[in-house]
């Protein structure tokens, strides 16, 4: 009977097409808005996901990771003092205007990593030497700094502008992930950071952490919170903390939502409304085939494997083209986009309640078909 | 109105009763039928329309729920089984040839004739086998392939009749089978049911209002306003 109701369904292409088109069409719209979604979270906390440390030491008062509260330079050596802490550095972070020597201005954001270790530094390195930050001046941009400043023809290695009138020069190119609010980020020493801002009374704005092999860093985080009176967050901790911040604070929440939901809805609306009618267009044949002693159950069970075999390819289809669109956005990581295998199998369980509901509107019907309809 | 006969009825129709809609709007459909049909004979079914010959098809092959009286099939209660076990008697012990054939138009003639088959769970395999041979019995093996849609309306008509005997059914049931045919085809087609269909171990109930087939049946019995107005057998002769 299975091969009936396949042949049942991709017999009447049209249909089959239609309901084909439009789950395609719901699974491409919930993946592909989803994924941007993801993508935008995923650059409104870069600067921890750039930045790459397990423990941020912050104001205990802190909302999220670009909302700097500075703290005192002591903490520092306080976090080192707690027990199961291996290290801990300063880290700088604000907001500069940076003086092209075209005279253009451009707002920066300023990242001072501790000197003698560079910890926090960007893992890829696209032109040039990351450590030649130590020298006299030196600078490195990332590609997205570069690309706003007017691209490699006006900012490449060797670039010189001012930051604060003070001479900044280019020495490497990182690749980064790109930020929400894609203001360049320009790395520096956290020594020659704090040369570069107006001076304020206090300067240091994080603390990064990490906590010794064996020693949780849940426990060093708590612990440091207890012994400091400081925030501490490990770096997902953090990163949740930024993204609700952001969920709560902007629009995006609800108007990702809403587009996700709509193609739910739509995609529901579609499946359903082509299911039911490819089911009465066929009652006369479920009818003959009860007539002839398929029992209902047979007859639900073919009514669910349709369902199912066509939402499944649609599921198959729409994720392959927003995977196809995100690849494509990707290359240039122009457009946020992160695909996760959460987010499949949460459109995976939407699909299927859209499929089982169109299909148990289908099942009811049958279930109350008279066969006696084969007759009339 | 009830005939004396030699062997016991194989369909034993007793006082059945049938309404339609509620209050006001009731209909009484079939009030009160007795009837028997006994192995190797077709009996038709006629009568203006209206007069209730479908519905009393319909409560015969057990698909139309009666509100009084009693249907016997091959000894079988068939108005006291409960719903699944009805089913799956209809499926084991009838066949059905259709007014509009009800061929499904994604399958192939074969595939078409092996549905009951495999709602009887035999193998794919061999229910088309089957089907063919089938086919090859109402002269359509070189069509087994065809969709329906290729095929005339005589011809799904013979389809269906394959369909219907393929798994030797005790009962065969047929509703106004030549309604949608043309005169000639019409008389093949009942031609061909009693050639086939009709056979020592099977009684064929055929419900027509077309005079024209009339001569192929071997007893009918005549509905009007719901009751059986007269059952009377028919003179073979006659066909010629």
């Amino acid at each position: 009977m299975n091969y009936i109701a396949l042949k049942m369904l991709f017999g009447d292409r049209a249909k089959y097409l239609m309901l084909l088109c439009g789950l395609t069409f719901a699974v491409m719209l919930i993946v592909q808005q989803g994924s941007i979604f993801w993508g935008l979270m995923m650059w409104s906390q870069s600067s921890i996901s750039n930045i790459n440390a397990p423990i941020w030491v912050t104001d205990p008062g802190i909302a999220q990771v670009d909302e700097v509260k500075p703290i005192t330079e002591t903490a520092v050596d306080r976090v080192r003092s707690v027990q199961g802490v291996e290290w801990a550095v300063p880290l700088y972070k604000g907001l500069l205007r940076a003086r092209l020597a075209n005279g253009e201005y451009h707002q920066i954001t300023l990242t001072g990593l501790e000197s003698s270790t560079l910890i926090g530094r960007p893992t890829e390195v696209l032109e040039g030497r990351f450590e030649d930050i130590v020298q006299p001046d030196a600078v490195v941009l990332d590609q997205w700094t570069v690309e706003r400043m007017g691209g490699p023809s006006v900012v490449t290695i060797g670039t010189v502008f001012e930051l604060n009138d003070k001479l900044a020069r280019v020495v490497a190119i990182a690749k980064t992930q790109k930020s929400f609010t894609n203001i360049p980020v320009v790395y520096t020493t956290y020594e020659r950071a704090i040369r570069y801002m107006p001076r304020e009374r206090r300067i240091l704005s994080y603390v990064l952490a990490k906590a010794k092999d064996g020693v949780p860093t849940d426990l060093v985080t708590a612990r440091i919170r207890e012994h400091t009176g400081l925030g501490a967050f490990t770096a997902e901790e953090f990163s949740w903390k930024t993204i609700r911040w952001v969920l709560k604070n902007t629009g995006i929440g609800i108007n990702f939502g809403t587009t996700i939901l709509l193609g739910f809805i739509v995609g529901m609306a579609i499946a359903g409304q082509t299911f039911y009618l490819f089911t009465v267009e066929n009652l006369r044949q479920f009818g003959a085939l009860k007539a002839m002693g398929a029992s209902g159950f047979t007859l639900a069970r073919m009514i669910l494997l349709q369902a199912f075999t066509v939402g499944l390819t649609g599921y198959g289809v729409g994720v392959g083209l927003a995977t196809a669109f995100g690849v494509l956005a990707a290359k240039t990581g122009d457009l946020p986009f992160a695909e996760t295998w959460q987010l499949l199998l949460l459109v995976l369980v939407a699909l299927l309640t859209i499929c089982g509901a169109s299909a148990l509107i289908s099942i009811i019907k049958l279930v109350r078909l008279e066969p006696a309809i084969v007759f009339r | 109105m009830m005939e004396t006969h030699s062997q016991p009825a194989a369909v034993r129709v007793r006082g059945i009763v049938k309404s339609f809609g509620t209050g006001d709007t009731q209909v009484t459909v079939l009030k009160g039928i007795d009837l028997d049909i006994y192995l190797g004979e077709m009996l038709l079914l006629v009568g203006e329309s209206g007069g209730g010959k479908t519905t009393l098809l319909s409560a015969i092959a057990g698909i139309l729920d009666i509100d009084a009286g009693d249907i016997d099939v091959l000894g079988v209660p068939l108005s006291s089984l409960p719903p699944g076990k009805r089913t799956a008697f209809r499926g084991q012990t009838m066949g059905f040839v259709y007014q509009q054939f009800n061929l499904l138009p994604a399958l192939t003639a074969a595939e078409n004739v092996a549905v009951p088959l495999l709602i009887q769970k035999v193998g794919h395999h061999d229910a088309v086998r089957r089907a063919r041979i089938m086919l090859d019995r109402v002269g359509l093996g070189d069509r087994s392939d065809f969709l329906p849609k290729n095929l005339s309306g005589g011809q799904q008509q013979r389809v269906a009749i394959a369909r219907a005997l393929v798994n030797e059914p005790r009962l065969l049931i047929c509703d106004e089978p030549t309604a949608a045919l043309d005169g000639p085809n019409g008389q093949k087609i009942m031609e061909l049911l009693r050639e086939v269909g009709r056979s020592p171990h099977r009684c064929v109930v055929v419900v027509t209002h077309d005079s024209r087939i009339f001569q192929f049946g071997d007893r009918m019995a005549k509905l009007t306003d719901g009751r059986i107005v007269g059952i009377e057998p028919i003179m073979q002769e006659d066909m010629a």
